[in-house]
């Protein structure tokens, strides 16, 4: 049942010889005495969408930034293009889970992308950048928000609007946090369409987090697992099938399987009392024994 | 200088024949569109308390200056107002805690010391010009300077602005965008230093800030643009500061106090025509 609704992988395994790769070594973060993760290995490929899930506070976040370099962390980032000549530094692309900044502000959808593409001061002259800006918005469908001011965006607007701004330069590595929380049915649908475009036609490796497992199931070839560590890894199948993510994430008694879903929901320990399907680690691994 | 004076002369205006007012006029048209640009990034960097505490730093600048007398006042002064900026940068980016309680140390350490150096043997008084300060006595030496100023100031935002902007929406998407936050934000620290640093005397530290600050603020209620927001905040700036000038003149008053008043106008009835600017 499930297997219909998982893609096929590509890029399996570890061989970099032919696919650029991006190889995560050791990473590990450390907040004054606190581990945020240690020790996570990742291997990303481009054309895969790796999808990173894991409870509140497993590290997820802080692991996309340690990766973007605004964290110090140790261990190395090791990056392959896809002839194998140009290692080092990957570009890389990120839409933050949520862009705080003033809605007040005076900038508009051009500003903002002439001002990270050019030197040319904006305040000064006329943008020359226009018909460029409008193509990559178009790519997100969002062409007719060039004039816009920022705080006038809507949630899922603005999303698109910084996913277009991080296609741009095509980045090697593309770094989504919960990219769409808190946007609609339609601006999902739309979202998650752009991405399925991009895993096909661009050279590039996506990494996800998300709290939707069934998105997650339906478009992931690879799926981490955090808590303070990547506890597993693998195909989605392999992942939503493994104890300890039952463990973590406890399981409706309905499964969900037969209506499509993965067989995992969120459940939150309050909401339901101890031992009925509460889905609390303890419970679970009762329940498993 | 002969020649701007002339220039003036053919003005119509009964204010422009004096040379004092002259020069006071000059300084206006160069010091407030320093203060509109600036102005802009210190309101969407949120760095108004920032500015603030720079000119309580530039007191300590202009005491050890004066105390010490190594070097010339004006010297200490800038140096000391950049080593202030930097150094309040440089620990807000260090340091765990909130940036207000940072600034809030900072600026009250530099106003108590330089006070404590400057009343030091009960000579304060030849200082309080610098509380209020006195855009009439400017000289046209000091004029160079502030054309200096303006030039280099004008440069450094041609180059750096756009970064600045990236940064003054989220700092993290900016260091994402490859752009080196604690470098920009320095080099910006210490702009507003130079600037703040350079006008202190003319426009004084009681003032000062509100110059760094309403333009920006009555700006951004009515643009929707970066290019808008320029010209409204130079365009608020200059206005106020030439309807300053020209009122404390014909109404004996400090003519600091009557531009900042002008700009709090400027800036009241800007927020009420707010909604019908913004998109």
């Amino acid at each position: 049942m499930l297997k219909r609704l998982f893609r096929h992988s590509k890029g399996e395994g570890n061989d970099c010889s032919r696919l650029c790769c991006t190889k995560i070594e050791n990473f590990t973060v450390k907040a004054g005495k606190l581990t945020i993760f240690e020790n996570v290995n990742i291997h990303v490929h481009c054309g895969q969408l790796t999808a990173v899930i894991g409870p509140n506070g497993a590290g997820k976040s802080t692991l996309l930034k340690a990766i973007l370099g605004e964290v110090s962390h140790t261990g190395t980032l090791k990056y392959t293009d896809a002839k194998g000549k140009r290692t080092g530094k990957p570009i890389i692309g990120y839409v933050p889970q949520y862009l705080n900044f003033d809605v007040s502000a005076p900038i508009t959808v051009l500003d903002l992308f002439s001002a990270c593409q050019s030197w040319r001061p904006i305040w000064l002259l006329p943008s020359n950048l226009r018909s460029e800006v409008e193509n990559s918005l178009r790519r997100v469908k969002a062409a007719e928000l060039i004039d816009r001011r920022l705080g006038a965006l809507s949630g899922g607007e603005l999303q698109r609007v910084l996913l277009a701004l991080a296609l741009n330069p095509m980045p090697d590595i593309l770094l989504l946090d919960e990219p769409v929380s808190g946007v609609d049915q339609n601006g999902l649908e739309i979202f998650y369409n752009i991405l399925e475009d991009l895993q096909n036609n661009e050279d590039m490796a996506i990494i996800l987090i998300s709290h939707d497992l069934n998105m997650v199931a339906r478009h992931a070839d690879q799926v981490v697992l955090m808590n303070k560590g990547v506890v597993c890894n693998g195909t989605p199948e392999a992942v939503f099938s493994d104890h300890r993510t039952r463990k973590i994430f406890g399981m409706l008694t309905d499964g969900g399987t037969h209506r499509g879903g993965t067989g995992f929901v969120w459940v939150e320990h309050r909401k339901k009392p101890h031992g009925q399907s509460c889905g609390c680690p303890e419970c679970v691994s009762k329940e498993v024994e | 200088m002969e020649y701007i004076y002339d220039l003036l002369n053919a003005l119509p205006f009964e204010w422009l024949e004096y040379d004092f007012m002259k020069n006071a006029f000059l300084a206006i048209l160069l010091i407030t569109p320093l203060f509109g640009l600036l102005s802009t990034m210190v309101v969407s960097n949120r760095m108004a308390f920032f500015s603030d505490s720079l000119g309580h730093g530039a007191f300590t600048g202009l005491a050890i200056g004066a105390v010490v007398g190594l070097f010339s006042p004006m010297l200490s002064l800038l140096v000391f107002s950049v080593i202030f900026a930097l150094l309040i940068t440089w620990i807000k980016n260090k340091s765990s805690a909130s940036t207000d309680t940072i600034i809030g140390v900072f600026s009250s350490t530099g106003i108590a010391v330089g006070l404590m150096m400057m009343s030091y043997g009960g000579g304060f008084n030849k200082f309080s010009n610098y509380l209020i300060g006195d855009i009439l006595s400017i000289t046209t030496q000091e004029l160079g300077y502030l054309v200096l100023v303006l030039v280099l100031v004008f440069i450094a935002w041609g180059l750096m602005f756009n970064k600045l902007l990236v940064l003054s929406v989220n700092q993290s998407f900016a260091r994402s965008r490859g752009i080196n936050v604690i470098l920009v934000e320095a080099v910006f620290a210490a702009m507003v230093a130079v600037v703040v640093a350079i006008s202190i005397q003319w426009v004084g530290l009681l003032i000062i800030n509100s110059l760094l600050v309403l333009p920006g603020a009555a700006a951004r209620n009515v643009s929707n643009s970066v290019k808008q927001y320029h010209v409204m905040s130079v365009g608020s700036a200059m206005l106020s500061g030439i309807s300053g000038l020209v009122l404390a003149y014909h109404f004996n008053m400090a003519a600091g106090a009557t531009i900042v008043v002008i700009s709090a106008l400027i800036f009241f009835i800007t927020m009420a025509l707010k909604p019908y600017f913004l998109r």
